[in-house]
Parts: C-alpha cells; sequence; structure tokens
C-alpha cells in the first residue's frame, strides 16, 4: 500500500491500538482508515447502545428524533454521526467520513461514487470484510475505505424497519445496514 | 509660443486621462460612489450600495465571509436546509462542478437586475434539479412536476423549510383556519434585563429626575415618569449621560439604546431600518431612500430607535402600527386600516377582546421570537430585524402565523398576493397541496418510496 504522509501524530494513531498499524517506514492509508474506524465504529456503538437505546427503547425516558431540536429529543445515531463529521471538517481535518446505505432513509446517503457502489455491494455480499479503493474526486485522488455498519441494538431495526422513508422493512439484529465511508487525500 | 500641430491630439488625450482620473478619484473617495455600481442592486441590499466594502475586499472580490457576517446566523437558526457543510464531503465534486454551492455567489448575484429573481436567486429557476433529478422515483406524487416549481409553488425553499417539512406538515394536517387559542406570545425583557443585572432599581417619579437644569421639558419629563423606564429606574442621565461620557447629549443615538436593549438594537443594525447605520460613513436610513413607497410628508425623516418609539413616552403600541404607518404608504399598508388583523388590534387596545389578540404591524414584521435559557427559562423578545422572517414569507408560518392560525391556511394565504397586498382581508384564493401530500404519503404508503 501506497504510503502518504499524515496529519494525524503516529502516537496517537499507535494509541488507537489498531492491529495493522504503524511501522516504522511509515502509516499506511489503510492503517489510518483502520484505525480511524476502529474510534468512529466504537463511539458510535456506545451513543446507539448507552444513550439511545437504553434511554428510549429499554428505559423509555426519552425519544430520539429526526427533528431532535424541534421535538425536544435525543439526536438519532445516524445523525450524531453526520454531525461529528462536519465538525470534524469544520476543524480543518484532510480526511472525511460518511455513513451511507444501499437503503438509506435520506436518498442523499446512498452511494454516488464507484468506489462507494462497489464498495457498500461488497461489505454488504462479503459479511465481515472491508473494501478498499483509490479513487479520483474532482480532480483528487483519495484512498477510500469501507466498513460494513451493523444492527447493534433493537433500536436500529425497529426504527429503519418502520420509517415511512426506508426501502428496506426487515433488517435483523447483525445486519449489515450500510457502511462508514473514510477518504483519505492521497495528494500532497 | 504656438502647439505644434501633431501634439494637439495627445495633449487632448493627456487632458481628459486627467479629468476622468481627477473624475473618478474624488467619486471614489466622496460618499457618492454609484457611478462604479455595475447595476441596482437587489432590495436586500440596496441601502448599503455606497457601502462597498461592506462587501467587497479590495482586489479580493466579494468574500464568503462578507455574505456570512450578516446572513450567517438566521441560516442557522433556520436549520438551513443546504449548508456549506453538506458539500464539503469529497463525494460531492462532481455536483460542484455543475453549481458550486459553498459560495453564496454563485446563486444570488448582485447588481444584475436583469436576472436577478425572488430571494435574489439569479441562477435558472430549475436549479434543484441538479441534484434531486431522481426526486420521482421516490416520490410518484413528484413525477411530473416541472423543476423551476419547487421552491416557487410555497412547498419547499432552499435554505429555510423549517415550516415546509414534511413531518411538520404531516403533524400540522387539518388544522382550523384559526386556532382555538389564538395568541401572540408574551415578551419578558423585564425578566431579562433583571437576570442580566440590568433594572430592578427604586422606581423614578417626576420628583427623582436628574436632568441639569435647563435640559428637560415638562412634556418630556410626565412621558418619562409613565413609562417602564421611570418604573424600572431608569433615569434622564442613563441615556443621556452615561457614565464613560463628560457631557450632556441632548439626542442620544442607538449606542444609548445598546446599553440595556443590545440584542434589540443589534436586531435593528441588521434590518432594513438600522442597516445604514451599521455600516461606517453613512448616514441613517430615511423614508426618501426607500424603494416602497412612502408618505410624501415622511421623506426626510431619520430613523432610529426614537423614529418609532419616541423620544420619551417609549410606547410599544404606538411603535408596534402607527409609526410603521406614519411613513409607510404601499398597498398592503394602506389596506391594514379596516383589516381583520387591524380590528383586533384596535378591540384588544380598548379592551374588548383579550390581550394579545391584537396584531399590529410589528406582531408579523418584528417577531416575538423565543430563545431558551438555561434550566427550562425562555426569553421572548421582539426579533427588530424585520428580513429575520420577511422572505420568503413561509418564514413567517412558523414564528408568527402559527400563533394563531392552522398552517394550511397560513401556506394558502402567503401564497395568495392579491390576499397579502389587501392585508389578508378575505380568504386565500390560492391553495398550497404540499399538507394534503404530506398527509396522503403517511395514509397510503403506496405514495411512498416503497417498492
Amino acid at each position: 500500500m501506497k504510503s502518504m504522509k499524515v496529519v494525524v501524530p503516529a502516537l496517537l494513531l499507535a494509541g488507537l491500538g489498531s492491529g495493522a498499524l504503524a511501522t516504522a517506514a511509515g502509516i499506511t492509508p489503510q492503517s489510518m482508515t483502520d484505525a480511524l474506524h476502529l474510534v468512529l465504529d466504537t463511539d458510535r456503538t456506545v451513543y446507539t447502545k448507552l444513550i439511545v437505546n437504553r434511554l428510549q427503547n429499554e428505559e423509555k425516558v426519552i425519544k430520539a428524533s429526526e427533528h431532535w431540536k424541534e421535538d425536544k429529543a435525543l439526536v438519532l445515531p445516524a445523525q450524531m454521526f453526520r454531525a461529528g463529521a462536519e465538525m470534524t471538517r469544520d476543524k480543518g481535518a484532510t480526511f472525511s467520513y460518511s455513513l451511507l446505505s444501499l437503503w438509506p432513509v435520506n436518498k442523499q446517503n446512498k452511494a454516488r461514487t464507484d468506489a462507494e457502489k462497489k464498495g457498500l455491494q461488497y461489505v454488504v455480499d462479503n459479511k465481515g470484510k472491508n473494501f478498499y479503493a483509490e479513487e479520483t474526486l474532482g480532480g483528487k485522488k483519495y484512498f477510500t475505505a469501507v466498513y460494513p455498519d451493523y444492527a447493534v441494538v433493537p433500536a436500529c431495526v425497529t426504527c429503519h424497519n418502520n420509517h415511512k422513508d426506508s426501502p428496506k422493512n426487515d433488517f435483523k439484529i447483525g445486519d449489515v445496514m450500510g457502511a462508514v465511508v473514510i477518504r483519505l487525500p492521497l495528494d500532497s | 509660443m504656438k502647439t505644434p500641430q501633431h501634439l494637439k491630439p495627445w495633449i487632448a488625450a493627456i487632458a481628459v486621462t486627467l479629468a476622468l482620473t481627477g473624475y473618478f478619484g474624488w467619486r471614489l473617495l466622496g460618499e457618492d460612489r454609484l457611478v462604479f455600481t455595475p447595476g441596482n442592486m437587489t432590495r436586500g441590499h440596496y441601502q448599503i450600495e455606497l457601502a462597498c466594502d461592506a462587501c467587497h475586499t479590495p482586489f479580493a472580490g466579494v468574500k464568503q465571509e462578507a455574505c456570512i457576517g450578516c446572513h450567517g446566523a438566521r441560516l442557522a437558526a433556520s436549520n438551513d436546509s443546504h449548508p456549506k457543510k453538506k458539500f464539503e464531503d469529497p463525494r460531492n465534486a462532481d455536483r460542484l462542478e455543475v453549481l458550486n454551492a459553498l459560495q453564496c455567489v454563485t446563486c444570488h448575484l448582485e447588481h444584475r437586475p436583469q436576472q436577478t429573481r425572488a430571494m435574489g436567486v439569479t441562477l435558472p429557476k430549475d436549479y434543484c434539479y441538479h441534484c434531486h433529478q431522481e426526486v420521482g422515483d421516490d416520490r410518484p406524487s413528484h413525477k411530473n412536476l416541472a423543476f423551476d416549481s419547487c421552491a416557487s409553488a410555497g412547498c419547499h425553499h432552499y435554505h429555510d423549510n423549517t415550516a415546509l417539512y414534511e413531518d411538520f406538515l404531516v403533524k400540522h394536517t387539518n388544522e382550523p383556519a384559526i386556532t382555538t387559542r389564538p395568541s401572540v406570545p408574551l415578551r419578558n425583557l423585564g425578566r431579562a434585563l433583571h437576570a442580566a443585572g440590568v433594572g430592578g432599581k427604586k422606581a423614578l417619579g417626576l420628583a427623582d429626575q436628574d436632568a441639569p437644569v435647563g435640559q428637560a421639558n415638562t412634556k418630556a419629563l410626565h412621558e418619562w415618569a409613565a413609562t417602564s423606564h421611570a418604573h424600572a429606574g431608569v433615569n434622564c442621565r442613563d441615556c443621556h449621560q452615561p457614565k464613560d461620557q463628560p457631557q450632556w447629549i441632548a439626542r442620544p443615538g442607538h449606542d444609548a439604546c445598546n446599553h440595556c436593549h443590545e440584542r434589540e438594537t443589534k436586531g435593528f443594525l441588521e434590518g432594513k431600518h438600522g442597516m445604514r447605520l451599521a455600516q461606517q460613513n453613512l448616514p441613517p436610513m430615511t423614508p426618501a431612500l426607500a424603494r416602497l413607497p412612502m408618505q410624501p410628508d415622511a421623506h426626510d425623516r431619520v430613523l432610529g430607535c426614537t423614529s418609532c418609539h419616541g423620544a420619551h413616552a417609549f410606547n410599544t403600541r404606538t411603535a408596534a402600527a402607527d409609526a410603521c404607518l406614519g411613513c409607510h404608504d404601499d398597498k398592503h399598508s394602506r389596506a391594514y386600516e379596516g383589516s381583520p388583523h387591524e380590528r383586533l388590534w384596535r378591540a384588544e387596545q380598548s379592551g374588548a377582546v383579550p390581550p394579545r389578540r391584537g396584531v399590529a404591524c410589528a406582531t408579523c414584521h418584528l417577531p416575538r421570537t423565543i430563545h431558551q435559557q438555561d434550566k427550562g427559562d425562555t426569553r421572548i423578545r421582539v426579533e427588530h430585524n424585520q428580513n429575520w422572517n420577511l422572505r420568503p414569507n413561509e418564514k413567517m408560518v412558523k414564528s408568527v402565523c402559527l400563533n394563531c392560525h392552522g398552517l394550511g391556511f397560513a401556506l394558502d394565504a402567503l401564497a395568495d398576493p392579491a390576499l397579502i397586498a389587501n392585508n389578508f382581508n378575505g380568504k386565500p384564493a390560492r391553495h398550497v397541496e404540499s399538507v394534503d401530500w404530506a398527509a396522503k404519503r403517511v395514509s397510503q404508503p403506496s405514495q411512498g418510496v416503497k417498492p
């Protein structure tokens, strides 16, 4: 895998504990996206399990709503993830990430680029495996990694199966519902 | 000495060049720089068209920050449907090549009166097509709709859809034209000032006034003594000679008001009445400068806080309607008198209807906005920037109309130009179908996205 300059200090990445990570020769794009994904996926799972599923589905204290501000409700896990992605960009990150699906509630989150289309289908067809590719977008070259996103708690499947805009209504716990797509620019 | 014949054209050319340089230099350094504007500005910006630097950075064009500096807060408050951050992801690079949604000036070019349409948009009306051409696949009801109708039929807007999104429409389906408990929110400025450590002092009477000898007249003092200023312990010098001023100021400007009414002053300076004052070197707005029809005898009035509120009476009821009509002379304003809203307003003044039922000009155009505070407390204050909900007029739905009217009625009324012109004297002649469609989609899932 092509080596590259990275903006995140190696020590920080090493602290993330990715098995594929960091040799003395440098950090590969894949090791970096794997490390980023580990953190993103963990935080996403924690929010979904400990906040949304616990408070909404188990203890029934507060609801999560797409219109969270209007409804004075919890932010949906997908919105939490997207808000983080946008704030990360605002802070000047050179990498980017998004949550996409073959069955998106919001149609703007369906696969658009060739790498996204191939990657999303790949992680659905090859459960447990990730997809890596290089692609050129807007004249810039990117390393694009696609990671499966699973239904981890009942809140995921009940919400998506019952949403009027969901094209799929038979999700089960453990299913791949979508994918986290992380991009690193390869050009300096 | 006679000038050689062959030098005469050169001398003439140099003389003309010097004259033009001098003329344009004089205009550039002077107050009237209109000669440099390539075309009339939109109605949102013309008040400050001579403050070129408000938008233009020398040798760098119009920077995005200039737009966001004035419009960013409102866009954020309205949960902008198409914020810049949505397009910064590289997966949208192909879209940006077609339409650079990262820059306001992609859609809103100034000085282009011939191609400027509603909302100051200078793009062709079917711009939604570039990203939403497949909408018919998800929404059968949208299949044969023209893309130039998305943002002009009362259904969608590019930025502000706070009262137009589908779940909101569904939630407000089948509402009556007038709700069962119509009521304008009660402002609680006093509580806000008290919490901020302003006010709460001993109430003052005529005997307590602290104006220097010869500076106050009886009428002014009596007007002041009846106000909430006097009741809250605000004395003459608090406005006319604040602590940082060594001299008595006979006619304090908005800076004096700003000491206590910071948010209101900020709104005023952002709005059509005060935006000139917010610029350096521009004199205040006057009705003579307005593009809307104004009362002939009002043309020379100078707009500041006291032009509407009065210098000492500070009667908010006068400021809410009569002050407006003292200048505004367009069809909508003239039709206010005798309109259902005006009748309610006068009835409230006479006590014939309960408080907060009347609708003045300010009820809609300087709306009372609700701001969440810590510990569940709310502040309700008057937004003095009328641009806050003026256009597109559906921005008014949530902040104003729904206080008294059902959503369907409000959308229909705002889509009827004739009804707006006669100040809502009658029933809407137009019908916006979005509420019906949203309700139908929920009740009949086959209208939705499921294959």
